[in-house]
């Protein structure tokens, strides 16, 4: 496919793998933040392309990693009403709650329906009249306009049996919490293309003055991820700490001023608890007050629900870049996809399963 | 979860500017796509496509520079 199959040369990746070693003399830590990227580079090997003096720690940005077990909890309880049609994107469904996944609550007889786009869940509402049908709005900014358009749409067109379970997250108030960390070793940052599309970076400019930390705007290829790093490599060589878009063909430096339109319309931020980090201020989206009849937690009354986690995972301190996913004792052990003990085990996105599928060495 | 992937416009239609829709070429797969969100999308264009929406239209000149920069870095050296 045009736009995909070139970032893919391996003559291209091999070049920039040389050109990274050629200017490489320092030790660097660089996290991705996202998990589509994280899943790229363990898929395609581009950690092991690099030159050993370069580290990549995997990031917390995979947003079916880090929806916090209540909120699983409120989708569960939801969707085995029977009077309710439950949609979700499909990574969602085998995310562990405290006690079972959406995948039990369909086996056992529950409507739960995967959807590619929220405006299907508009659609099924306006179809079934007489049946509540509850959207599970997850993500980050790449989803939060098309997730903020099914609720703008909703209220337009006066659908009054649809509303939304909301757990959108935000990515630079992640980066600041990783950086406000006193162990903090995270040194470069690739930060997340298709977020970046939607917000641009001048966010991620201000990170970057700062925390005197470099950060590349990048893209999910494997000639993109080379080109990030090198972008990378070559600033912490050279003492800068700039926000560079490696990713031009897609992110402006002001985003998509559209999306953002809408998104701010239908969202206000809000504090976010992270499933294996914990609480972090002002790093998600709730509705706003216009919006909130569709908030399925205010319709369903559970507002107040809350479950602390307790697990032997260690997802936190993976998604910081304090450890690696094979420093875990649970690793391919006792935690596994089929049954996951944690956040970063349960989604292909996160770092934890992508090792498990791609670098299990037992 | 962010995934989002470029395909080519072939038809634009809708003139409620929030629900604009346009058919998408996926490497031969057609899809229906939304592009409320890019209102100067123009038949021909490439988009970046998440969830059914177009979130940004592909800047072509851009696109060439992943290769240029190694040429210039091998300049450089």
């Amino acid at each position: 496919m045009k736009y995909i199959d070139e970032y893919r040369d391996k003559s291209i990746v091999s070049e920039y793998s040389e050109a990274i070693n050629s200017i490489v003399k320092n030790d660097w830590l660089i996290m991705e933040i996202c998990g589509g990227q994280t899943h790229s580079i363990v898929k395609y090997g581009i950690d092991e392309l690099l030159p050993k003096k370069i580290s990549l720690a995997h990031g917390p940005g995979c947003p079916v990693c880090v929806t916090p077990v209540e909120k699983i909890d409120k989708a569960i309880e939801i969707a085995s009403d029977a009077k309710v049609i439950f949609c979700s994107y499909g990574d969602m469904l085998r995310v562990p709650g405290s006690e079972k996944d959406l995948l039990r609550v369909k086996s056992d007889g529950g409507d739960v329906r995967i959807i590619y786009s929220p405006l299907d869940a508009l659609k099924i509402a306006s179809e079934n009249p007489d049946n509540e049908v509850v959207f599970f709005a997850v993500g980050f900014e790449t989803t939060a306009p098309s997730n903020a358009m099914s609720v703008f749409q909703a209220k337009k067109q006066n659908i009054r049996n649809f509303s939304v379970l909301v757990s959108q997250v935000l990515v630079p108030p992640a980066i600041q919490f990783i950086l406000s960390s006193p162990l903090n070793k995270i040194q470069g940052f690739l930060a997340a293309g298709h977020v970046c599309t939607v917000m641009g970076y001048t966010q991620y400019e201000d990170i970057s003055e700062k925390y005197k930390i470099p950060i590349v705007v990048t893209g999910f290829e494997p000639a993109d991820l080379m080109q990030g790093i090198y972008m990378c490599v070559e600033q912490l060589e050279e003492g800068k700490h700039k926000t560079q878009n490696q990713y031009s063909r897609v992110v402006t430096r002001d985003g998509n001023n559209s999306a953002q339109y809408l998104m701010s319309e239908v969202f206000e931020v809000t504090d976010m608890k992270w499933r294996g980090i914990g609480n972090i201020p002002l790093s998600g989206l709730k509705l706003s007050e216009k919006y909130s009849e569709f908030d399925a937690e205010i319709k369903f009354g559970l507002i107040n629900y809350n479950k602390e986690e307790s697990t032997k995972c260690i997802a936190g301190l993976i998604m910081q870049g304090l450890k690696k996913p094979f420093e875990c004792s649970e690793f391919a052990k006792n935690c596994n996809p089929e049954h996951p003990l944690g956040a970063t085990m349960v989604s292909s996105e996160g770092a934890c399963a992508a090792f498990y599928k791609y670098r299990k060495r037992i | 979860m962010c995934l989002a992937v470029p395909g080519k416009v072939i038809s634009i239609r809708g003139e409620d500017r929030m629900n604009k829709m346009a058919k998408v070429d996926f490497s031969g797969i057609i899809k229906e796509v939304n592009v409320s969100f890019t209102p100067e999308v123009k038949e021909g264009d490439y988009v970046i496509v998440h969830t059914g929406f177009a979130l940004s239209v592909l800047d072509k000149e851009e696109a060439a520079k992943t290769f240029r920069y190694l040429k210039e870095i091998g300049e450089i050296e």
